[in-house]
């Protein structure tokens, strides 16, 4: 187990293997995007209440979701990196932060979009909102940070560090709909209990989720394979890449 | 694992564990007074000022909703179940706001205990159903009407 471990240490190793995954996993994640939206915008049922806008969850709370388990793998490579000193850690760490800013990103703008019809304003000061928002800043926070150090090693060490004492945030904005009185609905789909979204809605919803999950795996490891490849540009490994002239 | 990278574990785990410890802290002190919400039975009360920004949250009572035929006014009732708060607000309502709906409005309490809204916001559910669906759940609940008077949707 330890010796698989070391391996993700080698750059030229996760190189080949990220590009062996992608291989199979870009395409697979553009059929699931184009079939859940397809399916979730024109062949769902209108809501009850809401009627053709509840639409917007099929953005809404699949970005939401990835964007919070985002920050968990960047936490995560930020611990794995300040124990181990792992530089292909620090090269997760900071891929992940520009992907999850633009996923909170999109949950924010698209709640927004959401909220003027349903709710009747753009924006409260809401226990979610309010946690989700501060949730950007930390991805913006990390990518601000690793990018004001001179010194590689200590970015990655402060970005580790902020990561970290970050991840207190992800369970509040998870919990805050049942804490705080607050404008957002609690959750639809539950890990115990039954879910209180139609089967008919809930499938292309799922999809949509998985879609985004594949598809932040994915911008993440080329975002990873651009950085190794800039980091390594003086080693053997990749003058030979370049003078093959291969993409992977 | 090296004794030097076993001590950095212990560091980050600390680290996650104190600093999510002070901020949950600091949230569940913060937690009643968070919005400056105030639930309808604690307007009755007397516990919320007069004549300060307050948000009033519950559902619009039945048969409560009365429009002014010359102007956008509207006047209202909100209820928790255990006291009721009128509002009055005047404007235009969000789609989603109905009678036997959730919704919250924020203003200022006058003397007469009356909410003078500035904003009112709808508050919807976390279930979402085609039309169909609801219909017949009403028309069920409708049956079951003597049984149960107060089964609520997709329970």
């Amino acid at each position: 187990m330890w010796s698989l471990f070391h391996k993700f240490g080698s750059p030229p190793w996760l190189y080949r293997l990220s590009g062996s995954i992608l291989r199979w996993l870009l395409p697979i994640t553009v059929i699931a995007l184009v079939a859940g939206a397809v399916w979730g915008v024109l062949f769902t049922p209108p809501d009850f209440r809401q009627g053709n806008s509840y639409r917007i969850i099929y953005i809404h709370v699949p970005a939401a979701v990835v964007a919070l388990a985002g920050y968990y793998v960047m936490a995560i490579a930020g611990a794995v990196s300040l124990i181990w000193r792992m530089k292909m850690a620090d090269v997760a760490m900071r891929a992940c932060a520009p992907i999850g800013a633009a996923l909170t990103f999109i949950a924010l703008v698209t709640g927004s979009i959401w909220g003027k019809p349903t709710w009747g304003t753009w924006w409260v000061w809401d226990a979610r909102i309010t946690s989700m928002l501060i949730l950007f800043f930390l991805y913006l926070g990390v990518v601000a940070l690793y990018e004001a150090y001179e010194n590689k090693e200590l970015a990655a060490k402060a970005c580790a560090v902020l990561s970290l004492v970050g991840t207190v945030n992800i369970p509040i904005i998870y919990k805050s709909v049942d804490w705080w009185y607050s404008l957002h609905q609690p959750a639809s789909i539950k890990f115990t209990g039954g879910t209180t979204i139609d089967p008919s809605m809930l499938y292309p919803l799922l999809l949509m989720i998985v879609a985004f999950y594949a598809l932040f795996t994915c911008a993440l490891l080329l975002n990873m394979r651009a950085e190794i490849l800039q980091r390594e540009q003086r080693t053997a490994w990749v003058r030979r890449l370049a003078a093959a002239g291969e993409s992977d | 694992m090296h004794p030097v990278r076993k001590q950095r574990l212990y560091l980050v785990l600390f680290l996650v564990f104190f600093s999510s410890a002070a901020i949950g802290l600091v949230t569940y002190a913060l937690r009643g007074n968070i919005n400056l919400f105030y639930p309808p039975v604690e307007v009755a009360a007397g516990l919320a000022p007069i004549g300060q920004n307050i948000r009033v949250g519950g559902m619009v009572v039945d048969g409560s909703i009365q429009r002014s035929s010359d102007s956008l006014e509207v006047r209202f009732e909100v209820t928790d179940f255990e006291a009721v708060v009128p509002v009055v607000y005047t404007g235009i309502l969000p789609d989603l706001f109905d009678e036997g709906q959730g919704a919250v409005a924020s203003g200022k309490l006058d003397a007469n205990g009356v909410l003078q809204a500035s904003e009112v916001l709808a508050k919807h559910d976390e279930n979402y159903m085609p039309p169909e669906v609801a219909e017949a759940l009403e028309a069920s609940k409708a049956r079951m009407a003597g049984q149960s008077p107060k089964q609520e949707y997709a329970q």
